[in-house]
């Protein structure tokens, strides 16, 4: 059939199962909303209040259902107002189409009016991007961005699309949506290497990531950790794979890790390192990382294998398919002795634990873990605030935490709780800190218009904590640029938006206004007032080792 | 450091010698030598990049080429498994005093006079790199006007190619 571009691409995108876009109009992509709005029953657009909102709401939309997330933008500032929610989905792999109007053809190249190189601009920083010169070619375009987005390992791609090719005319034949193109699993032989190496550890531990989570492989991860009799621990993107509670999981170990995950880590003779890439956040000094330990590191991206630490085996493959392929194999073990060593780990943790009373990140987060529903997708900005919830937070579900771990990009937290409560039908939590919130809080108004249930609890310690925690530990307590002394009445704020907010200033309120958070049937803002000298402990100082881990600082835990 | 040549078959698009070079970019590899050509297919071109760089970040490059989508397939050379050539243009005053001697170092390269005036003398040669870097010093003796180089073309040895190894 015969259709114009922006036809062509809304058909496209819903034939392609695409539910929910993100975005926000303007001058060169105004033939895309309107088609937008000629099949608006078939396809539902969210208007955000800024374009990194939007595609932050696609980010969480897409971490949370596993599925694309779409965002849309005009040309030139709305193209760039992506890019720090582009870079963000790439560092964290996951999958996004991010759609961009351009000035027509003729005018390409020549610095027209809101005309941006966006294609150069986001080279790297998607897995791919096009500029679709040709209508004949859209449809294709589409469905291949959804094939790459979602294969192999996942990531963002960009598609630009100037106004003439929006408006012309072309041949549309509906296709069956695209079915990610599936890795293989590691070659035998490796997987036959890896099983050796497995079999002859004392102490195994594993750690693992995000590429876990892509590859939807939590449940041959546990079988693999019952079969060998391994603790398990993770990166900050690896969390919410397995239920926190779970007897195995010591927690996310690296820079403000868990102490017991962290020390089994260092005490192993054996990582097997699962969808994960060594970041300096998770290993501290890389030159003394593997203490001697044997490496095996399975990834689905072979350049993720030896590029940031050697390893003793490396397997390229699909994660799911190659652990089943380790479990056809590999006997099963017991490690009695590995496991009074980590009793021993746990007890020192435990002795270590906040037993503070009040108003302490710990007790708020415990608080909150009580009114979690077991699939209730919780997203957090960066700082502080981010590390104390993946401390502290309880998980039950998979892909219920949402968090920007390689990019770490303050602001993405209220987008990416919106994609999230869009994504899964659930109301949401995001845990954000007065600096983060201070990037986004436009997107109340978002939340507000759409009546997004959604809990939003903010560690107001006044400064930008985990800067000046760097100052504390590192810069003599020069506080420079981190102490925010603004005035801001965030419960006003909630109020002038047309939401909800209430102050909580000691712990014996917080059981009772998050009950009145959690009943709202849209957006409530909790600000909970927390003391500024918090610290995030442990403590593994950057370009650290486990000798240089840091528990206590002057009475704060 | 050592030095690499690096083929690289892509699809025949706009936009993909951006891709692979700004690959070489971010590494800071620096590139000593590029061509880019048409193949024997019209839906594919050839990128041969020379380049110094640490063994473990020349991998990692490769490693990262492969995960681009426009790039279809990658070759490593060496001398052993691989024969290489480049044009060189060089264009010289004709002083009457250094004519002779240049003609007879031209010879001794199986270099051949491709033009020919009275103010000047331009040569074309065609061999592997370090003969061209030979030539060009021993003609570092006269007066150079210009010089144009085309970068290191490899192809392998026997019967494989560059095809065989298509990973799409
Ligand atoms: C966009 C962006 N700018 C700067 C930073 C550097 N940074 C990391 S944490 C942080 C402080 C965050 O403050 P806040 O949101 O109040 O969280 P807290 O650490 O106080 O819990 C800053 C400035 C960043 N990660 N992202
Ligand atoms: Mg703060």
């Amino acid at each position: 059939m015969r259709l114009t571009g922006s036809d062509i691409l809304v058909r496209t995108l819903i034939e392609q199962g695409c539910d929910t876009v993100f975005g926000y109009p303007g001058g060169q992509i105004l033939h895309v909303y309107d088609s937008l709005y000629k099949y608006q029953d078939e396809i539902h657009h969210v208007l955000t209040a800024h374009e990194q909102g939007a595609a932050h709401a696609a980010d969480g939309y897409a971490r949370t259902t596993g599925r694309v997330g779409v965002v849309i933008a005009t040309s030139g500032p709305g193209a760039t107002n992506l890019v720090t929610g582009i870079a963000t989905a790439h560092l964290d792999s996951i999958p996004m189409v991010a759609i961009c109007g351009n000035v027509p053809t003729n005018q390409i190249g020549t610095d027209s009016f809101q005309e941006v190189d966006i294609t150069g601009v986001t080279l790297p920083i998607t897995k791919h991007n096009y500029f679709v010169g040709d209508v004949g070619e859209l449809a294709d375009v589409v469905r291949e961005a959804f094939t790459l987005a979602q294969s192999g390992r996942p990531g963002p791609v960009l598609i630009d699309i100037p106004k003439d090719v929006q408006m012309a005319v072309g041949d549309y034949a509906p296709a069956a949506p695209v079915q990610p193109i599936s890795p293989q699993p590691a070659k035998e032989v490796r997987i036959q290497e890896a099983a050796k190496i497995i079999t002859s550890a004392r102490r195994p531990y594993i750690y693992f990531g995000g590429g876990v989570v892509s590859a939807g492989a939590g449940e041959e991860l546990l079988a693999l950790a019952e079969r060998i009799d391994a603790p398990l621990g993770c990166s900050m993107m690896g969390l919410s794979v397995l239920p926190t509670d779970h007897p195995r999981f010591l927690g996310m170990q690296g820079m403000h890790g868990h102490l017991a995950s962290t020390k089994a880590m260092s005490g192993a003779d054996l990582i097997l390192a699962l969808g994960v890439r060594f970041n300096d956040r998770a290993t501290g000094n890389r030159a003394k990382f593997s203490h001697g330990a044997d490496i095996i590191h399975i990834d689905v991206d072979g350049s993720e294998l030896a590029k940031n630490i050697g390893v003793t085996c490396g397997l390229r493959g699909d994660l799911k398919e190659t652990l089943r392929g380790l479990l056809d194999i590999l006997p099963a073990a017991r490690k009695p002795a590995w496991w009074e060593m980590i009793a021993t780990y746990k007890e020192e943790e435990n002795a270590n634990q906040d037993t503070r009373p009040g108003m302490t990140p710990k007790n708020v987060l415990e608080r909150l873990n009580a009114h979690l529903e077991a699939d209730t997708p919780v997203a957090t900005d960066v700082g502080q605030h981010q590390m104390w919830s993946a401390q502290y937070l309880n998980f039950k579900t998979p892909r219920r935490f949402v968090s920007s771990g390689g990019l770490g990009t303050m602001g993405f937290g209220m987008g990416a709780a919106m994609g999230a409560a869009f994504g899964t039908g659930k109301r949401s939590v995001l845990i954000t800190g007065d600096g983060s919130f201070g990037m986004s809080l436009q997107e109340l108004a978002t939340a507000v218009t759409y009546q997004i249930p959604m809990v939003i609890l903010i560690f107001n310690n006044g400064v930008l904590g985990m800067v000046r925690q760097w100052q504390t530990l590192f810069f003599e307590k020069h506080y420079s640029a981190t102490v925010l002394g603004r005035k801001t009445d965030f419960v006003a704020l909630a109020k002038a938006f047309g939401a909800w907010g209430e102050k909580v200033d000691c712990l014996e309120d917080l059981d009772g206004a998050l009950s009145r958070a959690f009943d709202a049937s849209g957006p409530y803002v909790l600000d909970c007032k927390i003391d500024a000298d918090e610290l995030v402990l442990p403590m593994l100082p950057p370009g650290g080792s486990m000798d240089d881990l840091i528990m206590k600082v002057e009475g704060k835990i | 450091m050592s030095k690499y040549t690096v083929a690289v078959l892509v699809r025949n698009q706009s936009g993909v010698l951006n891709r692979v070079t700004s690959l070489f970019r971010r590494r800071q590899f620096n590139i000593s030598a590029l061509t880019v050509s048409e193949t024997e297919s019209s839906e594919l071109s050839r990128i041969t990049v020379v380049f110094e760089g640490e063994e473990d970040y020349k991998q990692q490059l490769v490693n990262q080429l492969y995960k681009l989508p426009d790039v279809c397939s990658i070759k490593e050379f060496n001398s052993d498994n691989s024969i290489s050539c480049e044009l060189l243009l060089i264009k010289l005053v004709n002083d009457p005093d250094t004519r002779d001697e240049i003609r007879t170092a031209s010879e001794a390269f199986g270099a051949v006079v491709v033009d020919y005036s009275k103010e000047s003398i331009m040569l074309r040669l065609t061999d592997e790199s370090h003969k061209i870097d030979d030539f060009i010093n021993l003609m570092r003796d006269y007066t150079i006007l210009e010089i144009c180089r085309t970068g290191s073309v490899s192809l392998e040895k026997g019967g494989n190619t560059i095809r065989q190894m298509i990973n799409f």
